[in-house]
């Protein structure tokens, strides 16, 4: 019993890690990303090989896999950031960063193709999880809190008058995606060492909906919400025992319903915190809806 | 300071400005006037960047900075209020002007991720700095209502104190005192006039309000449809027949008659 | 050899065109990426083989059923996920997350219930082949390069020669402006979907007679959407240019470098073409409203 509670929050933790990163990307940019389960994909299989064919130390291969997929958003980001294009072509460009990932993992020989990489070291347990988890909600909130989120912030909002500002548009964009990048990067590390094998079927555009779904049901410009969006959104199907397509069918639906009737998600543009609580409360007192 | 010459900016086959050349020396406050539709924002945009000109250089303290991107154009020292405000509507009074301070302090970005003890001095100094813009404008009593919430008349103010935080030597003021009644404007005449004073600024500002132009400008240039029509003092500019024909008609040359 | 594989890349070419153009003509209009629109191909192909075996209609009627079909489940996508977002004004990143929502949800929903399994369309045309100046080529492709050029030249006469088309033409310039001249923006974005949502089923069907039937068809529009950003967001003549190129390079790459790097290259191709020419060959939608 025990085995399988921390099995479950471990994983949910793992998609906290990854969904925070997305959550400063997409919530604090407003860029919508389709592929970033190619950034999970190559933290996992950076660190996986690291560790499998080259006994690399554990938490040496897990940074390596951040930085790996650091630099493959630098790759993607440079030519979508770079020409001040609509959000559209930077999606549909990650679609296919995605897709042209997964193709490669299956047709490597390092990779071992289709077949996958089985017998990964078990490296990750809890209490690793637990740390680099706090840790990234920490430098999450850290940047969004600089003057580095800022810039973020002031881009969504208004990229014109934000470039008034002396804001470097393609800078801040390009550092929120490394950021969720190489956050993705280690949660596809941790989750390499936890499986103990992976194949490139794990990271289709199913794991990056169920990301983005983390980011949105969250509430975007928010950390809290898309970390407790991850916690719920891994724990309860786990828990009910729900096939994965039915779980992605209520993704789907979840996602619809969210911008047709709450597009602000559960947490959008706040934080969990005290002020939040009294807040709803003195809403729930006064009469739902009615504004002070 | 500023200098345009035979500036002209094409959108697809139409003209929106037509080698248009002027000079904006050092500490003076110069006025662009001009009915509706004339080019006086285009100018605004090709000199902080939002365009790159179609043809002409644009000088900037003997730099050309034509084309250059906006963000660069700011650290040359040039910053902009616009005409349809453009605040960020959701962020806090005060943190629409850090955003502007922040282009002052350059703290990296790892240590903004392990907020090191420097982060959080400077973010304290910057939010400091911030208030002290805001008490300029007089808006430090609202800092921490939400933008969007400020009464119109605020909101400006609170774009000239944002632009003011960039710490520019060329401030442009696109149409500051549209929408205010005279006794408004005239107020406002007095604020630009204090901080023109106070940061030993040069100022180029788009203004209908012509008590306001009249009041503060030494110099003044005359657009219309995208072409110079003609710049001097206010005197000449209020005498200039040709500047009357613009704004007044034919009718205007008859009724002389 | 090449004469072949030039017919084959055509051919896979128009059918990319095909739904390059439905969804630019959303795009146009709404200015978003309508990511639904693949599942939206995806369960025009599954009425078109249904009709074929279980209902054991005719060809050319089974084709009516899925352009129908499809035409009416793209109208129900706009009222159900997005007219909301419209009445809101809702920024583009909105409507692009329930596109995918959308497409998510029918997607495995289709998975759920019919299942994973691949269905072949029964052989109606793929066994024939035609002989013409010495060469050999198949049937179906032959037939899908003409059908797509029936169906996009319709549409382009239709836009530029009725009323209706010209209205639309208006709205993708300025939606708020064609408001304000009378035209009833409700119900030309019904229309916008519906013709979108034709394309999408006779884009189904030939799909499906060239691979298979099966749930994650749809993604086959990525490269719909990668040929649409080559040929430039938005534009019409860039997406069945775009169309035709990725369908004709991706389909010379599989024939003489390796059938395994071809989706790669798509994507090496967008992005090499985003650095050289961001705009795409006809681009219009570069920057986002604000």
């Amino acid at each position: 019993m025990y085995e399988y509670i921390s099995g479950i929050i471990t994983f949910s933790l793992i998609f906290v890690i990854a969904t925070v990163g997305l959550a400063v990307f997409t919530g604090f940019t407003g860029l919508f990303s389709l592929g970033h389960a190619a950034f999970i994909a190559i933290g996992a299989y950076t660190s996986g090989i690291l560790t499998y064919f080259y006994n690399l130390n554990f938490w040496l291969a897990l940074i390596a896999g951040g930085i790996v997929a650091g630099a493959a958003a630098i790759v993607i980001g440079y030519p979508t950031l770079k020409a001040k294009l609509r959000s559209d072509y930077f999606a549909i460009a990650t679609l296919g960063f995605g897709e042209a990932v997964r193709v490669l993992l299956e047709n490597l020989d390092i990779t071992q193709g289709a077949r996958g990489l089985p017998g990964i070291a078990l490296e990750t347990t809890l209490p690793t999880v637990l740390a680099i988890t706090v840790m990234t909600v920490c430098a999450a909130w850290n940047f969004i809190n600089s003057r580095y989120g800022r810039a973020a912030v002031a881009v969504r909002e208004d990229f014109t008058a934000a470039e008034m500002m002396g804001i470097d548009l393609f800078a801040v964009r390009m550092r929120s995606l490394v950021f969720s990048a190489v956050t993705a990067g280690i949660a596809g590390g941790l989750f390499a060492h936890y499986v103990s094998f992976i194949q490139p079927a794990m990271f289709t555009a199913a794991l990056s909906t169920q990301l983005t779904a983390g980011v949105v049901a969250g509430g975007m410009g928010s950390i809290s919400g898309p970390a407790l969006a991850a916690i719920i959104f891994v724990a309860v199907p786990e828990l009910l025992r729900v096939a994965s397509m039915w779980r992605l069918v209520a993704y789907g639906f979840l996602l619809v319903v969210i911008m047709v009737y709450r597009p602000q998600g559960l947490f959008g543009y706040q934080e969990l915190s005290g002020t939040f609580f009294r807040n709803y409360w003195q809403k729930i007192k006064t009469g739902y809806g009615t504004k002070p | 300071m500023l200098e345009l010459q035979q500036v002209s900016k094409l959108f697809g086959g139409i003209s929106a400005c037509h080698d248009v050349s002027f000079i904006v020396q050092p500490r003076q406050i110069a006025g662009l006037i001009g009915p509706n539709g004339a080019g006086k924002t285009t100018i605004f945009n090709l000199i902080t960047g939002v365009y790159a000109p179609s043809g002409g250089t644009i000088r900037f303290q003997g730099r050309d900075i034509a084309g250059m991107r906006p963000d660069r154009i700011v650290d040359a020292g040039i910053a902009r209020t616009f005409q349809n405000i453009r605040l960020f509507p959701k962020l806090s009074v005060l943190t629409n002007v850090c955003i502007a301070v922040d282009n002052k302090v350059r703290y990296g970005l790892y240590a903004a991720l392990l907020r090191l003890p420097a982060v959080t001095v400077q973010e304290k100094k910057t939010r400091e700095r911030a208030m002290e813009y805001l008490a300029v404008v007089g808006l430090d009593g609202q800092a921490d209502l939400r933008a969007e919430n400020l009464p119109y008349g605020l909101q400006r103010k609170l774009e000239i104190a944002r632009a003011l935080a960039l710490e520019p030597r060329l401030l442009l003021l696109d149409e500051p005192a549209a929408g205010m009644n005279p006794e408004e404007s005239i107020e406002l005449a007095a604020l630009i006039r204090s901080i023109y004073e106070k940061f030993e600024l040069t100022i180029l500002l788009i203004e209908h309000h012509m008590d306001v132009v009249m009041e503060l400008c030494q110099n003044i240039v005359v657009l219309n449809f995208g072409k110079k029509l003609a710049e001097g003092t206010p005197e000449a500019i209020q005498t200039n027949p040709e500047v009357l024909r613009a704004y007044l008609g034919e009718g205007y040359k008859r009724a002389r008659n | 050899m090449f004469i072949q594989t030039l017919i084959t890349g055509l051919a896979i070419g128009g059918i990319y065109a095909l739904m390059a153009v439905g969804y630019s003509l959303v795009f146009s209009v709404l200015n978003f990426s309508n990511f639904a629109y693949g599942s939206i191909i995806m369960l025009g192909a599954y009425i078109g083989y249904y009709s074929l075996t279980q209902l054991g209609l005719p060809v050319p009627l089974a084709v009516l059923g899925s352009i129908l079909g499809a035409a009416f489940l793209a109208y129900l996508n706009e009222k159900l996920a997005y007219s909301t977002l419209r009445k809101r004004n809702a920024s583009s990143l909105f409507f692009m997350i329930s596109a995918m929502g959308t497409a998510i949800f029918l997607e495995n929903l289709v998975y759920a219930t019919i299942g994973s399994r691949f269905y072949a369309f029964p052989e109606v045309l793929t066994r024939d082949n035609i002989t013409i100046f010495g060469t050999s080529m198949g049937m179906l492709d032959v037939f899908a390069i003409v059908f797509s050029f029936i169906a996009i030249y319709a549409l382009h006469y239709f836009l530029q020669n009725t009323k209706l088309g010209i209205a639309i033409r208006a709205a993708s310039y300025d939606a708020q402006v064609s408001q304000l001249n009378g035209v009833n923006i409700n119900k030309l974005v019904s229309l916008v979907f519906v013709l979108a949502g034709a394309l999408a089923g006779i884009s189904g069907v030939f799909l499906g007679m060239k691979y298979m039937v099966y749930p994650t068809m749809g993604w086959i529009t990525n490269k719909a959407y990668i040929a649409a950003v080559i040929g430039g967001l938005g534009s019409l003549p860039g997406a069945v240019a775009g169309g035709l190129i990725l369908g004709v390079l991706e389909t010379f790459v599989s024939a003489y470098v390796s059938s395994v790097i071809r989706d790669v290259f798509s994507f090496s191709l967008l992005i090499v073409l985003l650095l050289i020419l961001p705009a795409g060959l006809f681009g219009k939608y570069l920057e986002e409203k604000v």
